[in-house]
C-alpha cells in the first residue's frame, strides 16, 4: 500500500511541532524516518496513526484522502504501529494479547482463541518468528515480545507497519533479528516506516531516508549516505563522531569492588557476586541489556540499594553501610540513569538544582542557612560552563530539553574534586550535538586522574568511551574485555553467551564470512559486514 | 529475562501530584475560590430568608419586590459580618482586634499543617498537636509558679513541645515503618481527644471545688500580655513571628531546602544525600509544633483556662487555611486573617440580621470545595480552555529543542 502525507502540519497552540511535511512511502519499502528525540518523528506517526488530528495536510492511502479520528480507523485502514514501549498485558499469553480488542466469539460470547492462534501459526511460520501462542507474555524476552506486536498488527492484517524505536531495547543480535524480520516483511509487500536515531541500523535496512529537524522535513537521502553525513542533516551542523580520545593512563586501582550482592525483597539476587577495580585515570564501562543489575550496581555503591553482601572500597575506605551524604562527601559524583526521577527535582529552579547535593556545604550552605548569593553565582558559572540553554537560572528545570537538564546534572556532579564518577545513561534521551559535549567532558574527567565509571545500553557509547569494558548479564559479570572488543562479541556477551565462547564464535563467523547464527538470509549480512 | 518497566516520571504517585496540585497551585485560584463561596453563601442567605420567602409569593406579580429583598437579605448579612469582624460606626476598628485574635491560632496551626504539605506530608493532626501542646503549657502555666518572663517562656517552650513530640511521633512511625501519616494523625487525634477527656477529670488538672471538667486558671505570669479593652494578647506577635521564621526557613535554611526537596521528589533528594526519613521527622515535629504554639495562644491567650473543648475545630479550620493560603506562609497568614474575620463577624452576623452562624461554615466548606477542585472554578471563570493549550504546548517545545 501506498501511502502519502501531504503538507501535515501539526500545532499545539502557536509551537508547530510538525511543519508542512510531505511524505512518500512506496508499497513494499522500508521508509526510515531519522531524526533527534523531540525533532517531531513521534507526533507525524501519532498523527499517522490517529492519535492526533493534523491541523493542516492530508493523508493519501493509494492516493485516496483519508481521516483517522483515533488507531480504531487507522487499523482498520491498515496501519499497525508498534510503540517504543510495549502495549502487552504481561500475564496473558500470546494468543490472548493478540486476540485483545478484536476477539472472536462462539455462541454466548464464549472466547474463541482457537482461530486466533491458528494465525498467529501461519504468521510465526511464514516469517520463522517462533512465537508460541499459548505462553504467556512477561515470561518472553523483550526481542520476542516485541514479534508478538508485530504479529498483533499483521493479525489485523496491517500493510504499512510503523515501528517507533524498536531497537531501544534490543541487543545487538536481536536488533540484527529484526532487521531480518523487517526485510522480510517488506518481501512480502508490507511497506515499514521505521523510526530511529541510531545511524548504523537506518543504513543498515532503509530504502529511503527521510531526514526531519525541528518538525520540518530537511532531506530524504539514500542510505549509501555516509554516517557523517546524516549525522549533520540530523543535528544541522558539523558533528564530530569520533572522540579520537587519547590513550588511558591508568593508575592504582582506587574503587575496588568485591563479591558485592543485592538480593531484592521478593528474593531475586539482582546482582550476583560482581567483582571489578576501576584504576585512576580510566573509564570502565558497563555494558547490558537494561535490566540485567546496572541500577543496582550503581545505587549499591552510591548508598541508596541495600546491599545483602560484599564491599565496596574507593581509596581504600569501604562504602557499604555509610549513608548516601557520607558516600557523597567521600568524592563520589554521581549521575543517575533518570534524571528527572533521581537526578533532578524538576520543580525546583535550575539554581537550586545545581547545588541539589552541595546545598549545605560551604559556600553555598553554612549551619542551617544558605549562601544565597553564592548559589546565584555557582549557577551562572555551571551554566556558562556547560553551556546550558535557558534565559533564567530560576526557572524550573521541568522548562530544559532533555539535554540540558542532563548538563544541569553533570555540572553539578562534576563540579566538585571528585575521587569517583559513575555517569548511568549519560546521554540517554540527549541529542547528538550535546553528546558529543558530554562524552567530552565526561573523558576530561577522566584525563584529571578520576576514575570512572560509564553504565551504558547504548552498545555505540560503550564503544565510543570505554578504556575497558564490563559487560553484566543477569546480575553477575559475564566477562571485562579491553574498550577496542568488537560488536559481535560484545552482542553475545550481552545476551550471555562467555566471553570465550564469544570470541570463538565471532573468530567462526569472521572466517566462514556467515552469520553467527546459520540463517537461511546471508546476502545482507555481508552487506552489513561491508558497511561497518 | 524480564525488562525492568521504564520509569515515567511522576506515574509512581499520582496522588501525591494532586496533593501537591491542590496545595500548591496558583493563587488565583484561592481568591476566586472565595469569591464565589461567598456568593454562593449570599444566595443561600437570601434563600432562606423568611422575607424572601414571602415576596417569592407574589414574585411573578411583583418581581422588584422579590428582587430587592433578595438583595437586601445577602447584603444586609455581609455587611453585618463585616461590622462584626472589621469597621463598625460605634467600636471603630474594635472588632478588627477581635479578629486578629481569633485568627492567632488559625495562623499558628495553618503553618503546622503547610510545612507539613510543602514536605510532602499531610498533616491532618493539628488537632491533636494542638491539644497535646495546650495540656502542656497549661499545666506549666497553672501549675508552676515562676517569675514574670520565665514563666510564660516556659509555657510557650512546652506548648510548642508538646505539639513536636506528638507530630514527631508520627514522623517517627511514618519514616520507620511506613505507616501513613494520614491514619497516623486521624489516630493520634483521637488518642488527644479522650487523653485530655480523662486528664480534665483528674486532680492535677481539674480546679479544686469545681464539678465542671475546667482547670485552674494560669497565673498572670503565665499570659501574653493583652492590650486594654480588648482579648487581643502578644500571641498574635508570636504568630507574626513564626510567619516569618517559617517563610525565612523555605528561602535561606538548608532545613527548608532539605523539606521541599523531599516533598517534591524524594527519591531525587535520598539520591542527593539527603536523608527522607529524618527529613519526614523533623517536619512532622516542625509541624506539630507550629501546631502546639496554636494550643499556647489558646490556654495562655485567648482563654487563660484549659478546657476539653480547648481547641475546637481549629486543628481542621487549619486544613483549610493552609489549603487556602496555597501552603506559602504568608498566604497562610492572610487565610488566618480572612478565616479569624468569619468567626469573629459571625456572632454580630446572627445578632443583627438573624443569619444562622452556620452560615459562616457553609462559606468556609464551600472554600475548601473549590481548592481541592480547581477546575470547577477555572470552568466558572473560563480559564480552563487556555490553561489547556499552553500546558500541552510547553512539554513539547521543551522537547524539540
Amino acid at each position: 500500500m501506498k501511502l502519502e502525507l501531504r503538507g501535515i502540519s501539526k500545532a499545539f497552540g502557536s509551537f508547530y511541532a510538525n511543519k508542512d511535511i510531505d511524505l512518500t512511502v512506496d508499497d513494499a519499502q522500508i521508509h526510515c524516518l531519522l531524526g533527534e528525540n523531540g525533532a517531531g518523528k513521534s507526533t507525524l506517526m501519532n498523527v499517522l496513526y490517529g492519535l492526533y488530528q493534523p491541523t493542516e495536510g492530508q493523508i493519501l492511502l493509494d492516493g485516496k484522502p483519508v481521516e483517522f479520528s483515533g488507531p480504531g480507523d487507522a487499523m482498520a485502514s491498515g496501519i499497525g504501529m508498534v510503540h517504543q514501549h510495549f502495549m502487552l498485558v504481561p500475564v496473558f499469553t500470546v494468543a490472548e494479547n493478540i486476540a485483545l480488542g478484536a476477539e472472536t466469539t462462539k455462541a454466548g460470547g464464549v472466547l474463541d482463541l482457537q482461530v486466533t492462534r491458528k494465525k498467529i501459526r501461519e504468521i510465526s511460520d511464514r516469517y520463522g518468528f517462533d512465537v508460541d501462542p499459548d505462553a504467556v507474555v512477561e515470561d518472553l524476552p523483550v526481542g520476542v515480545q516485541q514479534r508478538v506486536e508485530i504479529i498483533k498488527a499483521l493479525v489485523r492484517e496491517a500493510k504499512i507497519l510503523i515501528l517507533d524505536e524498536p531497537t531501544a531495547v534490543l541487543t545487538p543480535q536481536e536488533t540484527d533479528e529484526l532487521l531480518d524480520i523487517m526485510r522480510q516483511l517488506k518481501a512480502n509487500g508490507t511497506s515499514i516506516v521505521f523510526i530511529s536515531h541510531k545511524l548504523r541500523e537506518v543504513r543498515a535496512v532503509s530504502d529511503v531516508i527521510t531526514v526531519i529537524r525541528r518538525g520540518q522535513v530537511i532531506d530524504s537521502v539514500s542510505p549509501e549516505s555516509s554516517t557523517t553525513e546524516l549525522a549533520n542533516l540530523m543535528v544541522g551542523r558539523a558533528v564530530e563522531l569520533n572522540l579520537n580520545k587519547a590513550a588511558a593512563t591508568p593508575g592504582q586501582a582506587v574503587l575496588q569492588v568485591k563479591d558485592l550482592t543485592v538480593v531484592d525483597p521478593a528474593g531475586t539476587t539482582t546482582l550476583d557476586s560482581v567483582t571489578l577495580d576501576i584504576h585512576a585515570g580510566e573509564i570502565l564501562a558497563i555494558a547490558g541489556v537494561q535490566g540485567n543489575g546496572q541500577t543496582e550496581l550503581t545505587e549499591a555503591i552510591l548508598g541508596t540499594q541495600p546491599v545483602t553482601g560484599g564491599s565496596v572500597k574507593l581509596a581504600g575506605q569501604e562504602l557499604v553501610g555509610k549513608s548516601v551524604k557520607q558516600i557523597l562527601r567521600s568524592g563520589l559524583g554521581f549521575v543517575p540513569e533518570d534524571r528527572s526521577v533521581h537526578g533532578l527535582v524538576t520543580q525546583f529552579s535550575i539554581e537550586e538544582n545545581l547545588v541539589l547535593d552541595l546545598y549545605d556545604r560551604p559556600p553555598f550552605g553554612k549551619g542551617i542557612s544558605m549562601n544565597l548569593e553564592a548559589i546565584k553565582k555557582n549557577a551562572a558559572q555551571q551554566i556558562q560552563g556547560f553551556d546550558v540553554r535557558t534565559d533564567n537560572p530560576l526557572n524550573p528545570a521541568s522548562s530544559l530539553s532533555g539535554g540540558n537538564q542532563q548538563k544541569v546534572v553533570m555540572a553539578r556532579e562534576l563540579s566538585r574534586d571528585l575521587k569517583l564518577f559513575i555517569a548511568s545513561q549519560p546521554t540517554r534521551g540527549v541529542d547528538v550535538g550535546s553528546i558529543e559535549f558530554l562524552h567530552r567532558r565526561i573523558v576530561a574527567e577522566r584525563d584529571k586522574g578520576t576514575p570512572v565509571m560509564i553504565v551504558s545500553t547504548e552498545l555505540d557509547e560503550v564503544m565510543e568511551l570505554a578504556d575497558r569494558i564490563a559487560v553484566l548479564y543477569k546480575g553477575r559479570i559475564n566477562g571485562i574485555v579491553p574498550g577496542d572488543t568488537s560488536r559481535e562479541v560484545l552482542g553475545l556477551m550481552m545476551a550471555g553467551v562467555s566471553q570465550e565462547e564469544a570470541l570463538a564464535q565471532a573468530e567462526f563467523a569472521k572466517a566462514e564470512n556467515e552469520p553467527v547464527e546459520a540463517q537461511p538470509a546471508s546476502e545482507h549480512d555481508n552487506q552489513e559486514g561491508e558497511a561497518q | 529475562m524480564s525488562e525492568k518497566a521504564p520509569v515515567v516520571p511522576g506515574s509512581g504517585k499520582p496522588g501525591n501530584d494532586l496533593l501537591r496540585q491542590i496545595t500548591q497551585g496558583p493563587g488565583l485560584v484561592s481568591v476566586l475560590g472565595v469569591i464565589v463561596a461567598l456568593v454562593i453563601g449570599g444566595l443561600l442567605i437570601a434563600v432562606t430568608d423568611e422575607k424572601v420567602g414571602e415576596t417569592a409569593g407574589y414574585l411573578f406579580a411583583q418581581p422588584s419586590a422579590f428582587f430587592g429583598e433578595f438583595w437586601r437579605a445577602a447584603t444586609e448579612s455581609y455587611v453585618a459580618l463585616f461590622n462584626g469582624s472589621i469597621y463598625n460606626s460605634s467600636q471603630g476598628f474594635k472588632p478588627f482586634l477581635e479578629t486578629l485574635t481569633v485568627s492567632t491560632p488559625l495562623i499558628c496551626a495553618g503553618l503546622g499543617v503547610a510545612v507539613a504539605f510543602r514536605a510532602g506530608l499531610f498533616n491532618i493532626g493539628a488537632q491533636g498537636q494542638i491539644i497535646i501542646g495546650s495540656v502542656l503549657a497549661a499545666y506549666i502555666g497553672f501549675a508552676w509558679h515562676l517569675p514574670i518572663g520565665l514563666h510564660l517562656l516556659l509555657v510557650i517552650v512546652f506548648g510548642l513541645l508538646g505539639g513536636a513530640i506528638w507530630g514527631g511521633l508520627v514522623g517517627l512511625l511514618k519514616a520507620k515503618t511506613g505507616a501513613h501519616e494520614v491514619i497516623l494523625t486521624i489516630m493520634f487525634n483521637y488518642v488527644a481527644v479522650y487523653l485530655i477527656d480523662f486528664l480534665m477529670n483528674t486532680q492535677g488538672f481539674r480546679r479544686p471545688g469545681e464539678t465542671n471538667p475546667i482547670s485552674p486558671i494560669l497565673d498572670s505570669s503565665a499570659i501574653f500580655p493583652a492590650i486594654p479593652g480588648s482579648r487581643l494578647h502578644l500571641g498574635f506577635v508570636m504568630a507574626v513571628l513564626l510567619v516569618l521564621a517559617v517563610s525565612w526557613m523555605f528561602k535561606r535554611s538548608t532545613v527548608g531546602f532539605e523539606f521541599r526537596a523531599v516533598g517534591h521528589n524524594p527519591e531525587a533528594a535520598q539520591t542527593a544525600g539527603i536523608n527522607v526519613a529524618r527529613t519526614t521527622i523533623i517536619a512532622m515535629a516542625l509541624a506539630g509544633a507550629l501546631a502546639g504554639a496554636a494550643g499556647v495562644a489558646q490556654v495562655a491567650g485567648t482563654e487563660k483556662v484549659l478546657t476539653g473543648g480547648i481547641a475546637g475545630s481549629l486543628g481542621f479550620d487549619a486544613i483549610t487555611v493552609a489549603l487556602l493560603g496555597r501552603s506559602t506562609p504568608w498566604g497562610t497568614f492572610f487565610a488566618g486573617l480572612l478565616f479569624g474575620a468569619f468567626q469573629a463577624g459571625a456572632v454580630n452576623m446572627q445578632i443583627t440580621t438573624g443569619t444562622p452562624i452556620d452560615i459562616v461554615s457553609v462559606v468556609q466548606s464551600l472554600i475548601v470545595l473549590f481548592i481541592a477542585a480547581p477546575p470547577l472554578v477555572k470552568a466558572i471563570f473560563g480559564m480552563n480552555r487556555k490553561k489547556k493549550r499552553s500546558s500541552k504546548l510547553e512539554p513539547t517545545k521543551a522537547g524539540a529543542k
